[in-house]
């Protein structure tokens, strides 16, 4: 029998719910644990080994200078590393901050900011070469599913790129933008959520990020149609990606 | 004796980025200890201003990937009470069974998956389960249980989508609901389990007085809402929180440590709430306790694991009975933007957990003031400590680290939240 591909989760700026989504497995774990052998995850072992891994998992976004060396340091032991949710992809909603002078930041939320080192939040591809981004807050299980079957078969995932509207159209639900003027942004959004919102009769927020070449000019045109100003055009673009190059603009740059 | 030097530089088996630095001189007095938080601060007090108030629910899951339900409820019910808005009960009876459900969730991972593994023995619940894959299938079975049900309502389990201000946009289906409580009625009995084990398994003979804290209310064991009361005789309404309760900044910490005025530190969780909340107890939660031969109140730290087994049979109890009552109908859901300042405190599965809002005429939030658990609870972590180390003074280093490990461990801190 081959060796099980050794695997890694590690936690950088973010919220651990990325990790939450993998031990969301709850029917596939225990397949999980005879196919793969989970060296380094902090927050369920104990023992952990970070060395000669084939396949790391890493959640959340850099924020200090120590970080940016952990990041290394693990992209040099790793054989295949993934972005794994939005905050590893491009800082998810702690990049709003990003916005904001730091120092006025940390004033906001510290007596003593002298004492505090961080920087403006970055996903990890700003420092380091990434093998595979995940998409989502969080991504979806079956993502995760078909990233660690595509690596014990040794072939590329199929992760999808298509917008949200893909989904909503799957599950026959009336457009909110055209139907009833909300302003939805499923048009430049990611699939992968199964258009979630939208079917549970809300407008998408964009947890996914960034579809393949969107065209966020002609989405935020739409929004002002339908009365949003300026400002409401910005917050919905400056959330979950404002740091993609997709959204940039859109968000305020 | 020597001169001994603590130090655990990530500590396993909890959320986030915590370290321990404790130094003990050659006459066994601590010179130096630390619950050492190191998480990146993510500024959320800071970027949620300019927000608007539908999103603050949103974001503020955010904040945690463990207890996104509980953030979600919070900013929600500060938000309402900024506007004066005092949702229907069909919302307070879903909110309140998201918030059990999430509850149920969190409490199996911190019993079986973060603190069992010490209890038994082993380095994790995955080398547990070699010897004893019977456990690991409950604990997976009953954490799927919780996660289902924040999925039925919610949409997704982490970071759900349906909760909004005064209402939900969309109901769940009444079949599923139904189908739900058959798993509830059938899991009831691995919940009791739970508390046989928890009641049965070595903990360290412990017990530190301290002031307990908790939202309580007469009728209902609180998790929503409530006033916040202690084992000292504190009984404050949420809106009045920043009169009783302070934060400080500690050089070598990242999370702010909390303070009682002119009392000092104290306990969230669990504990104190069975402590505080027993009469409300289900009647099979209470037999359950009585049955575990553990007496309540309770002030060893490490009965939180086993106050957390009797919540369980609570939880699946009161699930049941919500389940009973909601009519599902949909409602109309009225806003009407106010300014000013609104508070809400709940329960997360870690303890109390306060938020704050200011908010201007066009519901853009102005200020922020969020106190997740571990926050008040990280004073009264290190006390902890520095008195469970001053237990055993012949104790090497590794033992050391290892019951200092497993006290942080029994308050299933959230780090990340912590933070913030």
């Amino acid at each position: 029998m081959t060796k099980k591909p050794k695997i890694g989760v590690f936690k950088f700026t973010g919220c651990a719910g990325c990790q939450m989504e993998i031990f969301r497995m709850e029917n596939e774990f225990l397949d999980l644990l005879k196919l793969f052998d989970i060296s380094y995850w902090k927050m369920i072992k104990r023992d952990n080994d970070d060395e000669g891994l084939d396949i790391a998992l890493v959640e959340g976004g850099i924020s200090t200078p120590w970080e940016i060396e952990e990041i290394k340091c693990i992209r040099k032991k790793t054989k295949f590393l993934v972005a794994f949710g939005d905050c590893a992809i491009s800082g998810c909603i702690t990049s709003i901050r990003n916005w904001i002078p730091q120092m006025e930041s940390e004033e906001t939320v510290y007596p003593d900011p002298s004492k505090i080192c961080s920087t403006k939040v970055m996903g990890i591809g700003e420092y380091i070469k990434v093998d595979a981004e995940l998409k989502g807050c969080p991504p979806h299980r079956d993502t995760i599913i078909e990233l660690l079957k595509s690596a014990l078969l040794k072939i590329k995932p199929r992760l999808r790129q298509h917008p949200v509207c893909v989904e909503c159209k799957f599950n026959e639900n009336p457009c909110l933008i055209t139907s009833k003027k909300i302003p939805c942004m499923g048009p430049v959004i990611s699939a992968g959520c199964g258009a979630l919102c939208p079917t549970l009769g809300r407008e998408c927020e964009g947890c996914f990020g960034p579809m393949s070449n969107p065209n966020a000019a002609a989405l935020a045109d739409i929004f002002r149609d339908i009365n949003l100003t300026d400002e409401d055009v910005k917050r919905k673009f400056r959330k979950y990606a404002g740091m993609s190059p997709e959204f940039r603009l859109e968000a305020g740059h | 004796m020597t001169e001994k030097t603590i130090h655990v530089d990530y500590i396993a088996r909890v959320e986030g980025q915590g370290a321990i630095n404790i130094n003990i001189n050659k006459d066994g007095k601590i010179e130096n200890l630390q619950f050492k938080i190191f998480e990146p601060p993510r500024f959320f007090e800071s970027f949620l201003i300019g927000r608007k108030y539908d999103e603050v629910m949103e974001l503020t899951s955010r904040i945690c990937g463990i207890c996104p339900v509980a953030h979600q409820i919070t900013a929600l019910r500060a938000i309402e009470n900024v506007m004066g808005i005092d949702p229907c009960d069909q919302t307070k009876d879903l909110r309140k069974l998201m918030a059990i459900s999430a509850h149920i969730q969190s409490n199996v991972l911190s019993m079986y998956f973060l603190s069992l593994p010490d209890l038994m023995g082993y380095e994790s619940a995955i080398a547990m389960a070699k010897d004893h894959m019977d456990i690991v299938k409950r604990a997976l079975e009953l954490k799927k249980l919780g996660n289902d049900i924040t999925q039925i309502i919610g949409g997704r389990s982490v970071h759900p989508v349906t909760m909004l201000v005064n209402g939900f946009s969309s109901l769940p289906s009444k079949n599923k609901l139904q189908a739900v409580k058959k798993r509830l009625v059938n899991l009831k009995k691995e919940a009791h389990e739970t508390v046989d084990l928890f009641a049965n398994i070595g903990i360290p003979d412990f017990v530190r007085k301290c002031e307990h804290v908790a939202i309580s209310d007469s009728k209902y064991y609180a998790i929503n809402e409530g006033r916040l009361k202690s084992s000292e005789g504190l009984d404050i309404d949420e809106m009045n929180y920043r009169e009783h309760i302070y934060e400080k900044q500690k050089p070598y910490s990242t999370a702010l440590h909390s303070y009682l005025k002119d009392q000092g530190s104290f306990m969230v969780g669990p504990l104190p709430r069975v402590n505080l909340n027993f009469d409300q107890l289900s009647s099979d939660a209470k037999n359950a306790a009585k049955r575990s031969g553990v007496k309540f109140p309770n002030y060893n730290p490490f009965v939180s694991h086993l106050a957390r087994a009797i919540e369980l049979v609570h939880d699946i109890d009161e699930s049941i009975e919500i389940i009973d009552r909601l009519a599902l109908k949909e409602e109309q859901r009225g806003i009407t933007c106010k300014s000013g300042f609104g508070a809400a405190i709940t329960e997360a599965p870690r303890g109390s957990l306060y938020h704050s809002y200011t908010l201007d005429n066009n519901g853009i939030v102005k200020k922020a003031d969020i106190v997740p658990p571990t926050s008040h609870n990280a004073y009264n972590i290190e006390k902890d400590m520095h008195e469970l180390i001053g237990t055993m003074p012949d104790a090497t280093i590794e033992e050391i680290k290892f019951k200092c490990e497993m006290l942080i461990r029994a308050y299933d801190p959230c780090i990340s939240c912590s933070v913030h």
